[in-house]
């Protein structure tokens, strides 16, 4: 670090500055190094070729990392440290929802019924797992206005894929052959890039100048050919659109299905539902709006609720629970059976994945609507979209306003964008190097570049865990980082300083990605 | 990164294509500004030597640090040749928008379709 950049880094709040040398577990391993010592053998020693056949051996020792425990602890925690996550400061990653994940959440995955449940468990011994599981199809069926509910779909692209698909066996299983997919130009890129792994043509819809869907252009591309509209409402751009019974008529009027991307599900939980609106298909992204830790790769969930015309299409199997006279019916050791696990489903789309999903994640957003209610749900919507139009508010400010004017100045929902065209042409500093500079005063930068509509884009998803003062002191660096590129916008353009890796050569990774580590 | 210019030989596409037409042969490659808006890129997906283009429609794909893009054809005609060293280094599109970044050379079927192209004073009158 040069003189001049250990001076702008100093008196920055940022995050402690990690830049010793990045070793792998593997560079750490000495030979003959243990982490455990284990207890002297208590049977008779027996050569491996007696225990295991030839063929199921190696023939070389796998090359696992030998160190020692705090080593292990050390290496672990330190990377640990190097990674900005959603408990070291706030994250306004737009359409990513990261709100805080209660700590509650983990004391009940981790209880033993949960955690320690094996996915090839018998139904008759897993009724707890599977009645959690039935109670959360019924909730988010309620949230969503849509009575039918699978959790199979495991990230929020794959209960898009599921949607496609119900749609494609609904107009089969009806004899009709439709080809494209309708999507607005402010659809995530999942949902393109979903209809052609589907099979159909992506069809765009414009905008029109309120920055909802352009009503006349969907009338005149919506025909006999469309097979389904996919929108999210309140968009990418973090408005409502008024015209959504205007746009199921005309979508339901040529025979069409009309999907929704839950990504922006936290604005109206509670409020309105999508079944309301006209959705024949909803997807969910529990680890956005109901708070699965994600953001690290973590696993995700993405469960779809559907109305009665395409609920015989759903995955199977299904978590049910039987009624009448199968109830209590004999089970493998005679225990009575509620809840099953239903594969007479003879027009469904079959299965989307291996086992029933991520179960943790359904734990912990059980446990989060467990808790918060009904009301409380709809508490953390009208919150959420209090916080974005208090932070919009905010940098709609003098000395902000200026540079980063909002995209579409209309009350928003949860989320709002910032069009940079201005910062970069009277300021010389791009979105990606304001959002690089943000780094430095320990914010995470909101999405950049997305919506691809808006040029330079910014987009701010503040979520409703963020305090007043958080907001605050994020609106005040904002304007901070304008202040100082006016004096010498090289500052932004050569941030960060203070984080374990600088500028990052994103160009490179793209063409020459490193994807092997050689032991 | 080159410096901004739209140099005063080459005819333009509003969707920020330029084009020299050498008899019936054109090149075809984009400008300044697009590079400028799309940031590094990272991968070009030329079309086949032999397919045919169409003024106005996509006829292959840009990708850069921020997003896919679709390259428009600012005139019709068939793919005679494409640039080769794209592939291995699509950086020249940055480095070099109007020179080693040219992206297709194409036989044109409309040569009248230049008339509506645009030349760079007017073009870049509207670039805000």
């Amino acid at each position: 670090m040069s003189a001049a950049d250990q001076q702008l880094a100093r008196g920055i709040l940022g995050i402690p500055l990690q830049r010793d040398p990045v070793l792998t577990i593997y560079e750490r391993s000495q030979e003959g190094r243990r982490a455990f010592s284990a207890p002297p053998l208590d049977v008779p020693a027996r050569a491996l070729d007696e225990l295991l056949p030839a063929h199921l051996r190696r023939a070389e020792e796998a090359k696992l990392p030998e160190v020692s425990e705090p080593e292990i602890v050390r290496h672990y925690n330190r990377l640990s440290k190097r990674n900005f996550d959603l408990d070291t400061g706030f994250y306004p990653l737009g359409s990513c929802t990261m709100k805080h994940n209660p700590k509650l959440h983990e004391r009940v995955a981790s209880m033993p019924g949960n955690a320690r449940l094996h996915p090839l468990q018998d139904p008759a011994r897993a009724q707890g797992a599977l009645e959690l599981m039935y109670n959360l199809q019924g909730a988010l069926g309620e949230i969503a206005g849509l009575p039918h509910v699978s959790l199979q779909p495991s990230a929020g692209s794959h209960g898009e894929l599921a949607g496609v698909l119900l749609t494609r066996a609904y107009h089969e299983d009806r004899g009709e052959h439709r080809t494209k997919v309708l999507t607005p130009d402010t659809a995530h890129g999942t949902n393109p890039a979903t209809v052609t792994m589907a099979g159909y043509e992506v069809v765009k819809v414009g905008t029109n100048a309120d920055g909802g869907v352009d009503v006349d252009d969907l009338r005149a591309k919506a025909d006999a050919s469309v097979a389904c509209l996919m929108l999210t409402n309140p968009s990418t751009l973090g408005l409502f659109d008024p015209n959504i019974a205007e746009i199921a008529e005309i979508v339901h009027g040529v025979g069409a299905t009309l999907y929704y991307d839950g990504a922006n599900l936290n604005a109206i939980m509670g409020i309105t539902r999508p079944g309301d609106m006209g959705f024949d298909i909803v997807h969910f992204n529990l680890h956005k709006s109901f708070t699965q830790p994600h953001g690290g790769g973590g696993p995700g969930s993405g469960p779809i609720a559907v109305s009665d015309r395409i609920e015989p299409y759903i995955p199977r199997p299904q978590v049910i629970r039987r009624t009448g006279s199968a109830n209590g019916g004999p089970a493998n050791n005679g225990a009575a059976i509620a809840f099953d696990l239903d594969y007479e489903r003879p027009k469904s789309i079959g299965r989307l994945r291996g086992f029933q999903g991520n179960y943790g994640v359904f734990v912990r957003s059980y446990a989060y609507i467990c808790s918060l209610g009904a009301e409380g749900l709809r508490e953390a919507s009208e919150t959420a979209v209090l916080n974005a139009n208090y932070l919009l508010a905010l940098l709609k400010r003098a000395g902000v306003a200026e540079y980063l004017p909002v995209a579409y100045d209309r009350v928003c929902m949860h989320e709002f964008v910032l069009s940079g065209a201005a910062m970069k042409r009277e300021l010389g500093i791009r979105t990606l190097d304001l959002a690089k500079r943000l780094l430095d005063h320990g914010f995470h930068p909101p999405t950049v570049y997305f919506p691809l509509l808006v040029d330079e884009a910014l987009l701010l998803e503040p979520t409703e865990t963020e305090t007043k003062e958080t907001l605050e002191a994020f609106a005040d660096v904002v304007a901070e980082i304008l202040r100082e590129a006016k004096d010498d916008p090289e500052i932004a353009r050569n941030a960060p300083y203070t984080t374990p890796v600088r500028r990052l050569d994103e160009a490179g990774a793209a063409k020459r990605p490193v994807i092997r580590q050689p032991l | 990164m080159a410096d901004q210019h739209y140099p005063q030989d080459l005819l333009y596409h509003p969707e920020h294509d330029w084009v020299k037409i050498d008899g019936d042969v054109a090149t075809f490659g984009v400008t300044w500004f697009a590079q400028d808006s799309l940031g590094e890129i990272v991968f070009f997906d030329p079309p086949a030597v032999g397919a045919k283009v169409t003024q106005g429609d996509s006829y292959a794909e840009v990708e850069s640090v921020k997003a896919v893009s679709d390259v428009i054809a600012p005139l019709s005609g068939e793919i005679v040749e494409v640039n080769e060293a794209l592939s291995d280094s699509p950086e020249k599109v940055n480095d070099d928008p109007y020179g080693e970044g040219w992206m297709v050379k194409v036989r044109l079927s409309d040569p009248a379709e230049r008339d509506s192209l645009l030349d760079p004073d007017t073009y870049t009158a509207d670039l805000g």
